[in-house]
């Protein structure tokens, strides 16, 4: 293959081979020095784990670190417990799981959403949490077999423009009304948007949810890139309405000032699908060797320090009983979520498959 | 040297290792895909969507494939037969498209044309990024043409253009379609682009069956038929670039080629190329300038801009000299004993090369976790992966090096008494160092600008400037993108150079 790469080179002088020997070497060695020092302090650490004094916490983390990492720190100097967080998109921390196995050097398994939970308790990865701390939460957030537990909420919405529309739809069938032609927008390779079609495939079966894509797919769809495009495109009435998170627009608010931001949430509160709410939550590996700082990782992601910390740096909803939420949030039990395992949302790719088929996945 | 002869251990013991090393992705591959029986295979296989995807994937393959090769090669005679003067820096612009990672291309295409989406856009970014694979070598092999032919066809009536288009790219055939191969290789294993651009490739299914269907067997199996395509590429490729190595005519040295001035020609050239390098070059870096100008949540911390260079540069060293030092008994083997082991222990080393990297990481995430628990998430396992990635590359620039050097000189040392494995360091390695070095730089260019597989299988905690690019663009901050971004570039632009003052010094003294 390939022979004609670089062909007819001439040799260089010997001086220049010389010079040229001579750095790699040099490089070489530095690199070697630098792989040398950079591994010992490693090994130190690891020392340091297994004497006992110092343990540390081993965190998969499909969160960002952005987003989490101030959280870890406040974790570490309350308990003294290091966290060894590494992070990455959810679903690829699942796969690392499900191919390391038992193996796995995790002891915590962080993620932005339940389906990527589900996945890894199916293969009997997670271990069963104490009750103590799965009832801290309501049953709709929670594995139904006690191997995770959610840690925060967050609802599917429309966000409109209210220069463009007096009322906005209230039902994701409203949707499908022709007078919406080509004025929704959506972000079809976005985890939670596919989550809330997930939903819809499971909550009203395959046949349904097709009917359902291919009338909205026929409704002329504006795709943007991220949910944060979207919402922008609604508040400079690019498009009506958007179809994405809660907590994009209070972002926006919090970054411009709320004299610049037209765009209002609304929510669906009887029950319908397009309402779904997805949680970022945690199980604990079967195969830790720290169980108990592990569970105290868990209970930490649950106490009212980290619950307000979601609630106040995401909008996102606290799962606690009495933390407050963000003001301008509807609360849990006035939005009547649809009813849902929220562990069935792992069948992600038959949705992906789905949205190739209408058409809408890559449009 | 007599092809039969005994192969010193020194040479085939490494070899072995080499090729080795480069299976694991197919014996984690084949565990996998067969964990749940041969029905589950052809269930998998045979799916309308897997055949819609191989079909997606072949067409933006062959597009791509094409027009690099047209692009490549226009900036091939450009910078060797065209009268356009500053060759040189010409040659520094074309190739600093190699600099650029596919990912980070598609972000700023996308950035600048918001909606540049599906085929079209991948088709213009996957050019660009790829058309170098074509020009080097095919520039190298245009200035080991000796123009005499040239001058005997237009004697004979021959119009330049059709002495161009009949005789000079006859004569580079074999770099044309060296470079095309690599060039669908890199299509059909990139996931970068076409997931930015939203372009549904068979890498795609991949990335599905792992991230969103947590099926690693499913993964596997669409996996096998990635390394099929790429094992029928390789053959097609054989048989299209033919055997004809350029002559040359009477005895002497080549002439220095007198080159066209004046006239339009050079004009329109410049024209194409200020064209060609504005896309590849100029759109990335400007839109990446321009994001430097954004609003940011985060202030990038310089140090942290700091330590992630040392540690790309770091990864990026390690993983060409181990990888150089593992192409070089591959390709000499190959080269000096011809024989059906050296071929396929040769073809061994390229398997991977048209594997996506989520799949040669999560192969080597089994293979750490099974038999190397010692070293997984440290650094060596990392390299280990890096070098499965990019040995293909090494093999191919050492192998042509090891190709062009005469063989008599070898045998003049061999009569005088030294044995094989003390003619191949003190006669072969630095006759074929030119090769070597560029060995080198492609692997650690590549090396640097390597993503998926890094994600999987670095140290937790490390950061390179592809993880801290993904970091901040993951959470749509790309201010904080900006300067790991512009790091990138220059870091990857320092192999880029070697290869060009390779290029050039060919040209200073043919």
């Amino acid at each position: 293959m390939n022979r004609g790469i670089f062909m007819s080179l001439p040799l260089l002088s010997r001086h220049l081979r010389r010079t040229i020997t001579a750095l790699i070497a040099i490089i070489a060695v530095g690199a070697l020095a630098a792989c040398g020092g950079s591994s010992a302090t490693e090994s130190s650490d690891s020392v340091a784990d297994t004497t006992g004094d110092q343990i540390t916490l081993t965190v998969y983390s499909g969160r960002s670190e952005a987003l989490v990492s101030e959280l870890f720190a406040q974790f570490t100097a309350q308990t003294g417990i290091e966290i060894s967080a590494r992070y990455g998109d959810s679903g690829e921390m699942a796969a690392l799981l499900l191919t390391e196995g038992r193996q796995t050097p995790a002891d915590v398994f962080f993620s932005q959403d339940a389906g990527a939970l589900g996945a890894v308790s199916d293969a009997e990865l997670l271990a069963t949490l104490p009750s103590a701390l799965t009832e801290l939460v309501s049953e709709s957030f929670r594995s139904r077999t006690g191997t995770w537990v959610g840690t925060s909420g967050r609802a599917r919405v429309v966000v409109y423009n209210p220069t463009l529309i007096d009322t906005p739809p209230t039902s994701i069938d409203d949707l499908l009304d022709p007078k919406w032609s080509g004025r929704i927008g959506f972000a079809p390779t976005n985890a939670s948007w596919q989550s809330f079609v997930t939903a819809l495939r499971v909550i009203r079966g395959e046949d349904a949810a097709r009917e359902w894509l291919g009338s909205f797919a026929a409704n002329k769809p504006v795709a943007y890139e991220k949910n944060g495009v979207v919402r922008d495109a609604v508040n400079a009435g690019e498009v009506a309405l958007g179809l994405v998170n809660h907590y994009y627009l209070y972002e926006k608010i919090a970054a411009e000032g709320v004299d610049k931001v037209v765009a209002k949430n609304h929510f669906f509160t009887n029950g319908d699908v397009g309402g779904l709410i997805n949680v970022a939550g945690v199980g604990v590996l079967a195969s830790t060797r720290h169980e108990q700082a592990a569970h105290q990782f868990v209970q930490f992601l649950l106490s009212v320090k980290a619950q307000e910390y979601f609630a106040n740096k995401t909008y996102e909803y606290p799962l606690v009983a009495g933390v407050p939420q963000y003001a301008e949030l509807p609360s849990l039990s006035e939005l009547n979520p649809p009813a849902i395992d929220l562990a069935d949302l792992k069948s992600i790719e038959k949705t992906q498959e789905l949205l190739s088929q209408t058409g809408l996945l890559t449009k | 040297m007599n092809t039969r002869a005994r192969v010193p251990g020194a040479l085939l013991v490494p070899a072995l290792a080499a090729a080795l090393i480069s299976l694991v992705p197919l014996w984690y591959l084949f565990d996998t895909a067969t964990s749940r029986g041969l029905g589950a295979v052809i269930d998998e296989l045979w799916r309308q969507r897997t055949l819609l995807l191989i079909w997606r994937s072949l067409a933006l393959t062959v597009a791509v494939t094409v027009s690099a090769v047209v692009i490549g090669t226009f900036c091939a005679w450009t910078v060797v037969m065209s009268g356009m003067r500053l060759r040189l820096p010409m040659l520094v612009l074309f190739s600093l498209s190699l600099a650029i990672p596919s990912y980070l291309a598609a972000f700023a295409w996308v950035s600048w044309i918001p909606g540049i989406n599906g085929f079209v856009g991948v088709f213009i970014v996957l050019t660009f990024v790829c058309y170098p694979y074509v020009m080097l070598p095919v520039a190298a092999a245009m200035r080991g043409v000796d123009p005499l032919h040239e001058d005997v066809a237009r004697s004979l009536g021959r119009r330049s253009s059709a002495v161009f288009f009949s005789l000079t790219l006859g004569q580079v055939r074999s770099a044309m379609t060296g470079g095309a191969l690599l060039v669908a290789l890199y299509v059909l294993s990139d996931f970068g682009a076409v997931a930015a651009m939203r372009y549904e490739a068979f890498t795609w299914v991949i990335y599905g069956a792992y991230r969103a269907g947590f099926n690693p067997s499913r993964a596997a199996i669409l996996s096998i038929v990635l390394v099929m395509l790429a094992l029928a590429l390789t053959v097609a490729e054989v048989s299209i670039r033919g055997r004809h190595a350029p002559n040359r005519l009477g005895g002497g040295t080549t002439r220095s080629r007198r080159r066209p001035s004046g006239g339009a020609s050079p004009l329109v050239a410049g024209f194409i190329s200020l064209v060609v390098i504005g896309l590849g070059v100029g759109v990335p870096v400007i839109s990446v300038i321009a994001w430097l100008q954004r609003d940011s949540e985060t202030t990038v911390r310089w140090s942290e801009v700091g330590t992630s260079i040392l540690t790309s540069f770091q990864i990026g060293i390690l993983t060409s000299v181990v990888a150089v030092l593992l192409a070089l008994p591959v390709a000499i083997f190959a080269v000096r004993y011809k024989s059906s082991l050296s071929r396929s222990l040769e073809r061994a080393t390229y398997v991977s090369h048209a594997l996506p990297g989520i799949v040669v990481g999560i192969s080597v995430v089994f293979l750490g976790v099974h038999t190397l628990r010692p070293i997984y998430q440290h650094l060596p396992l990392l390299i280990l992966g890096q070098v499965i990635l990019f040995l293909p590359l090494a093999v191919a620039s050492v192998r042509s090096a090891v190709e062009q050097s005469t063989v008599g000189v070898e045998e003049v040392a061999r009569s005088l008494g030294s044995t094989p494995v003390m003619t191949i360091l003190r006669v072969t390695l630095p006759l074929a160092l030119p090769g070597i070095l560029a060995a080198g730089a492609m692997t650690m260019l590549s090396a640097v600008k390597e993503l998926p597989t890094t994600l999987l299988l670095r140290p937790t905690g490390t950061e390179t400037l592809a993880t801290s690019i993904w970091k901040y663009s993951s959470v749509s901050d790309y201010a904080a993108v900006a300067p790991f971004a512009l790091a990138l570039i220059v870091l990857a632009a320092a192999p880029v150079a070697v290869l060009t003052a390779l290029s050039a010094t060919a040209s200073r003294t043919s």
